[in-house]
């Protein structure tokens, strides 16, 4: 590990201003996968500024009906929430669908949506990368990419996101409150992360110095029928191949309206608007589920090792759909 | 037949008696041995796969506060032996493997170690690698023998015209994937150079065995190596033989003026450097009658080994021994590649080499229509096919029977895709299972006995967390015909008499025999009330029956599998055991033995690969978040049970290994349950869901 200066941010200002004027600084939340990377030589900042105790871990219920989360409340803590338990049980679902027990005890939220791709050639500095070492290659596209994206790549990178929590929070059209130096902003979620085009070291949009204090998540009636199933090889901690978060709003046998994102398959978590286009105003039926994955997954392009994820990203969708349809949408509890 | 123990610690579950010290955290392993001014050592590895280093720059390294010494093989010290090109380490510039040592750093801290070996700039002349292993290559060769010993090829029969005339005939070709060992604790090494000569605290299956290996490597006497070893956190083989790292070690410890080297391997260091299972590829062709009585069984490999050094896994080895069969051809080729050095995994040979076979019994109960158990009883041998030896016993059947009675298998429709339960589909599978019952010459023991009717029992033995020290006290308790608690056991230590590496599953059989022998012997002499210092010491006893009989532990595998009909998921919600492997010293750490190869053939069945990527030549997925080992989650409903068998032919105690059995026929299993859930017919592991998706 590389030497490094450790502070702790006494408030939020400050530690914007800390990490602004030090370009080898970066903002320590849980730790899960920055001390990763610092073992490993991925990152090598040469200051934190440890975030974890300031102000930000109050989960409250926004004017209108939405809920503002703190940047700092724990994936685990989240999860349990009763509020995010009976409004929005993808959220929960998400979160619980994703790393381990332990690592969600210590992740937050602003943390979690920051964490970096699990590329194995990104997370080996032996490996060229273009997100680790802008022009060097990807050693990705030409090597195994089972687990690399299908929707949304580019020449310069294949990878995926790694995050659950963010695939629901895109599908419920949460927005991440940011403070800067030049005072605070709110970015919608879904332009939160970037696609990779010709700049793949860039995972968002936010500049350097910006802190993430908060996500909103707006008021969403329907969002009680709601879900996300995540897709992988073993049963517990391990990345999605495929994920899948919707809600479904149903009247009189027809979608009213929808919410569809997917994890697993982009450099971001991947709202799915051609898909939810096609759910609205359409019979709550299997042919209507089918053709709205369809949409989505008519520009998919494959790699390699992952040609498989296009079939298992359309049946999961469909599953998913298909059971929040036949859900009562007056209940909450699951099966 | 060997005279009998009469059991009476023996067979009883008497808990671990290290198991305080263990979840307390005052059992010391080799890493944690509290040392005076110890240093750390980083490795840096080599990031081609084939070539030369050309230069090292090592001043930044060098300058770095807290660095006390940097290797490379310009400066490293010299070996005296570099026979075993594994063990040569930084003795000349050429590299044979991406990962390779190509020089380490000495630190007063591990974090300034880790710090400087990343500042090392190692400059290469890069040359073209290989390391694929495919069946069409023009380049594969027979090696001499397989490991340990067995004839590379044998051939019984007319198998050709065998298959030509039968009736039924399953010709398909399977394959298993590489597979890396990951012991719960990584490998580590602790070495002290001084005066006495190389002291070594190693992560080890066996001390004396390390002793032997690294001793002539350094020029030194066998007697001025001592190694220690008393808990070690896993092996599964990995840890049966010293590997680079403990050369490095050494190497280490000549410069640092005797202060003491620490090394523990990282995760992902383990993938290169500690051996592995070899991929293989394997065609099975069975012909039978319609009745499903066997005419012919071929069974050839293909798998890899390294370029510096041979391990060829014994792979069709237990084909030999089966099923009856007039007609058999076994053979194993090899590809040599630019890749690390392939060795020992839980049941080498048996582990992989059951999975062809088992999946190909199950392809010809199809094709006959005759139940899968049904199918291995018909062709159950009277005699070992192989040697035409007498088995010493022999409960496959009874196994079989067993498990089918307990899984509810009678209950059971062929029919394949044929059961639904919400969105997932069911299916059940059978396998059989075995694992020779070996045993080595070489151990010795000493008993002496102490005031107050106490006896102290020495063997270098080893405990990688399977219970040898609780189960030899049982043995020793048995033998000497006291209570457990008037032995004092000493086990871990080479200065210690001398003991066989805990592999093949022989542990308990050579240092049980051993310690039985000595006993006896120690009671002839000394009779029922020995005075206290009286001391005797002897070797492992000869087993005449060993000529006479054919010797190996069976048993049964079933699973049942959902596969989902949307995602292509695949889980495994039940798994039953049943063994036939002579007396059960202790059911309690048996049971733990079985369920823990059980599961790891689950791990195997659906999820270890280790991703060998062609464009850098090395394995990619090379840490825990990539390489899956099943989690509990992936593990339900797990059961294993033995059969009572006797077996007076084997040792004193009755007993045949169980370390490794419980992998055996685990994956087919998994893989047949598969096929009945899906109708899908999945022969290259592991089972993804991708095998079940269009």
């Amino acid at each position: 590990m590389i030497p490094f200066d450790y502070q702790r941010a006494a408030d939020g200002a400050s530690a914007v201003a800390t990490v602004t004027r030090r370009p080898g600084a970066a903002f320590l939340g849980g730790g899960t996968n920055l001390v990763d990377h610092m073992k490993l030589g991925v990152a090598d900042p040469d200051l934190l500024v440890d975030v974890t105790r300031l102000p930000y871990d109050a989960i409250e219920q926004l004017p209108g009906g939405g809920v503002r989360i703190g940047a700092t409340v724990r994936n685990s803590d989240l999860a349990a929430d009763p509020l995010i338990r009976s409004r929005y049980p993808v959220l929960s679902e998400a979160l619980l669908a994703g790393a381990s027990g332990q690592l969600r005890n210590l992740a937050t939220t602003g943390g979690n949506l920051l964490q970096r791709t699990r590329c194995v050639y990104f997370q080996d500095v032996t490996t060229p990368c273009n997100k680790r070492q802008p022009g060097a290659g990807c050693s990705a596209i030409d090597g195994w990419t089972r687990n690399h994206a299908i929707l949304g790549a580019s020449e310069h990178c294949v990878a995926t996101h790694p995050s659950d929590m963010a695939v629901a929070m895109a599908a419920l059209d949460a927005a991440v409150v940011v403070l800067g130096a030049d005072g605070e902003r709110s970015i919608p979620l879904v332009d939160f992360h970037r696609l990779p085009g010709d700049e793949p070291q860039r995972d968002t949009v936010l500049e350097h110095g910006e802190l993430i204090t908060a996500v909103d998540v707006p008021a969403l009636g329907f969002a009680v029928r709601s879900a996300y199933r995540k897709v992988r090889d073993r049963a517990s901690y391990a990345f999605a191949l495929v994920s899948v978060a919707a809600a479904l709003d149903i009247d009189g046998g027809v979608v009213r309206d929808g919410r569809v994102a997917l994890g697993g398959v982009a450099h971001k978590p991947w709202r799915a608007t051609r898909a939810e286009e096609r759910l609205r105003g359409a019979p709550a039926d299997d042919a209507t589920f089918a053709a709205a994955a369809d949409a989505e997954l008519a520009q998919a392009r494959p790699l390699r090792d992952n040609g498989f994820k296009v079939a298992m990203a359309r049946n999961t969708l469909v599953a998913v759909l298909r059971d929040l349809a036949a859900r009562d949408q007056g209940t909450k509890d699951r099966p | 037949m060997t005279e009998p123990l009469r059991p009476r610690a023996i067979g009883t579950s008497l808990a671990r008696l290290d198991g305080r010290a263990k979840v307390t955290g005052t059992a010391i392993y080799a890493f944690e041995q509290p040392l005076e001014r110890a240093t750390y050592l980083h490795p840096v590895q080599a990031t081609i796969a084939r070539g030369r280093v050309t230069a090292v720059d090592t001043a930044t390294a060098e300058a770095l506060d807290g660095v006390v010494a940097v290797l490379t093989h310009v400066n490293a010290p010299r070996l005296a032996s570099t026979d075993d090109a594994e063990l040569a380490v930084l003795q000349s510039d050429e590299v044979a493997f991406r990962g390779q040592f190509v020089g380490a750093v000495i630190a007063d801290t591990p974090e300034v170690a880790r710090h400087a070996a990343s500042l090392m700039g190692v400059s290469y002349d890069e040359q073209p690698y290989d390391v694929q292993l495919r069946a069409d290559r023009d380049d594969l060769y027979a090696p001499e023998v397989v490991n340990p010993s067995f004839p590379t090829d044998t051939d019984d029969g007319d198998v050709d015209a065998a298959l030509e005339s039968a009736a039924l005939t399953v010709d398909q070709t399977y394959s298993t994937a590489m597979q890396h060992n990951n012991p719960m604790e990584p490998h580590t090494t602790v070495a002290i150079w001084n005066d006495d000569g190389l002291t070594l605290y190693d992560s080890t299956q066996g001390v004396h065995a390390v002793r032997t290996t690294v001793a002539p490597v350094f020029g030194l006497d066998p007697e001025r190596v001592r190694v220690i070893a008393p808990h070690v956190g896993g092996g599964f083989g990995s840890k049966g033989m010293p590997h680079a790292h403990v050369v490095l070690a050494g190497l280490a410890a000549q410069v640092t003026s005797g202060r003491p080297v620490k090394l523990a391997l990282t995760r992902q260091q383990m993938f290169s450097l500690v051996g592995y299972r070899t991929p293989t590829i394997q065609r099975v062709r069975l012909g039978a009658d319609s009745d499903g009585h066997l005419a012919a069984i071929a069974h050839d490999v293909v798998e890899q080994t390294s370029k510096i050094k041979e391990f060829a896994e014994q792979t069709a080895v237990s084909t030999r021994t089966m099923y009856a069969s007039p007609n058999r051809r076994t053979s194993h080729r090899l590809a040599a590649l630019d890749v690390p050095v392939p060795s020992w995994m839980r049941a080498p040979g048996e582990c992989p080499g059951m999975f062809g076979p088992e999946v190909a019994m199950d392809e010809l109960a199809v094709a006959c229509g005759i139940d899968p158990i049904e199918l291995r009883v018909r062709n159950e041998p009277a005699t070992d096919p192989e040697s035409g030896l007498p088995y010493s016993s022999r409960n496959l059947v009874g196994c079989l029977r067993e498990g089918a009675r307990r899984f509810g298998w009678d209950r059971r429709d062929p029919t394949p895709a044929a059961r639904r339960d919400g969105g997932w589909l069911v299916g059940t599978g059978v396998a059989s299972s075995t694992y020779p019952a070996y045993r080595q010459p070489g151990s010795v023991a000493n008993i002496r006995s102490g005031p107050d009717g106490r006896f102290t029992v020495r063997i270098g033995a080893a405990d990688i967390g399977t219970g040898t020290w609780t189960t030899l006290t049982q043995i020793a308790a048995d033998a000497l015909d006291v209570p457990v608690e008037a032995v004092d056991l000493q086990i871990g230590d080479s200065a210690l008499p001398m003991a066989t590496v805990a592999g093949g599953s022989s542990g308990i059989s050579n240092w049980g025999s051993t310690i039985v022998g000595v006993a006896r012997a120690f009671r002839d002499k000394y009779g029922p009330d020995p005075a206290d210092g009286s001391e005797t010491e002897g070797e492992t006893p000869d087993n005449p029956a060993s000529e006479r009989f054919a010797m190996h532990a069976f048993g049964a595998q079933f699973a049942e599998v959902r596969v989902h009909a949307d995602t292509g998921e695949i889980r495994v919600p039940r798994q039953l055991g049943v063994f036939a492997v002579g007396r059960i010293i202790n059911p309690r750490t048996a049971r733990s033995q079985f369920i823990g190869g059980m599961t790891m053939g689950l791990s195997m069945a659906l999820h270890e690969h280790s991703v060998m990527d062609p464009s850098s030549g090395h394995v990619v997925n090379h840490d825990f978040a990539e390489y899956h080992i099943a989690t509990n989650a992936d593990v339900g409903d797990i059961d294993a049970v033995w059969l009572d068998e006797h077996d007076p032919h084997l040792n004193p105690m009755g007993s045949k290994g169980i370390g490794e059995i419980g992998i055996v026929g685990a994956a087919a299993a998994i893989a047949n349950a598969a096929y009945h859930a899906t109708g899908t017919r999945v022969r290259d592991l592991p089972i993804t869901a991708d095998r079940f998706l269009p």
